[in-house]
């Protein structure tokens, strides 16, 4: 039962390493603070593969953060600070990307599929409810009736 | 066994989009980014020369020749992997190297240069990675190549090689080259 005890232990400590960033940022008023959190949430990290700058402790991300900080004391919008990530990283850099010429097919390819299947499901049930319809040959009928008869 | 064959089609659907994923990672390395940099001119920037910081270079230093902007450290294992290359383009190739100490620190960097030779015509101490960001650098080495007038032509993340340079850069720079003579 040792092995649990190790896992307990294991399992309580990665909890906070899951959410490695601390940066000991001072905003002055709570509002800021909100805000620098959501961006570093909805910014990935351009060294990581699917972290974000919140989650990564690559020397990347913490130059990002650290800008991102000073971006948002100095006063500027969401939107530009998002603007200067996308300028020098590119689309790979928001969460939420943008749309254009290189991502209309990620936005859309879901609607897509969704009508392609609806109208697949649409076809379907026409083709059963045709089905239905179609009655039996009278020699076919005869020879149920025998079936049915000697089953009896 | 019997199988009514409209239930291969979700099966061989799912197979074909495996295949299409799979494909797009083997062509296509999912660490590079594509560069928002080419083709636009050199950010503007005021950093302390590596070594001596009571001066600084600005982008305007780098002008004037068709050049390699290499982003380099001490902590990154192939940036000595890509150093003979780099000692063999400043001495026998017709272009500028220039060299961005990416988040080092200047006695390391300075004793880096010492240990396997210096390269580089100057050397930017890029220490807080200003820079860095400002071209999209996500990590070490990149190199930058920047045409006489400061505009980046092309970015290459990780090790410059002999495959890499003849292929990639030489003709290009060749090309640029032969732009340049032309006009």
């Amino acid at each position: 039962m040792q092995i649990f005890r190790y896992l307990l232990v294991f399992v309580l400590m990665s909890g906070p390493a899951a959410n490695a960033a601390i940066d000991a940022y001072v905003f002055p008023s709570k509002d800021l603070r909100v805000r620098y959190y959501d961006l570093i949430e909805q910014l990935r990290c351009p060294q990581c593969l699917n972290t974000n700058l919140a989650g990564s402790d690559a020397m990347i991300a913490q130059d990002l953060r650290r800008e991102v900080h000073r971006m948002i004391l100095e006063g500027q919008t969401d939107a530009e600070i998002l603007q200067f990530m996308h300028h020098r990283y590119g689309d790979f850099v928001l969460y939420k990307p943008r749309f254009n010429y290189s991502t209309w097919v990620l936005w859309l390819a879901p609607g897509m599929v969704f009508c392609v299947a609806m109208a697949g499901c649409i076809v379907m049930v026409r083709r059963r409810q045709g089905q239905r319809s179609v009655s039996l040959s009278d020699p076919d009928r005869q020879r149920l009736d025998q079936l049915l008869k000697d089953k009896a | 066994m019997i199988v009514d064959k409209r239930f291969l089609v979700p099966l061989l659907g799912f197979m074909l989009l495996v295949a299409v994923l799979a494909l797009g990672f083997k062509l296509r390395d999912p660490h590079l980014l594509p560069s928002q940099m080419l083709n636009r001119s050199l950010p503007a920037f005021s950093l302390p020369r590596l070594g001596d910081p009571s001066k600084t270079w600005s982008e305007k230093d780098l002008y004037g020749k068709v050049s390699l902007l290499n982003v380099w450290a001490t902590w990154c294992p192939s940036c000595v992997q890509e150093h003979p290359q780099l000692m063999r383009i400043s001495r026998e190739e017709d272009i500028s190297v220039f060299g961005i100490n990416y988040n080092d620190d200047t006695a390391k960097a300075l004793a880096w240069l010492q240990r396997y030779g210096n390269p580089f015509q100057l050397n930017i101490a890029d220490h807080d990675g200003q820079l860095a960001i400002d071209l999209g650098v996500y990590g070490a080495p990149e190199t930058f190549l920047v045409d006489a007038k400061g505009v980046i032509r092309y970015r290459h993340v990780g090790v410059v090689d002999e495959h890499v340079w003849a292929d990639i850069f030489a003709p290009m720079i060749a090309e640029l080259n032969r732009q340049a003579g032309g006009s």
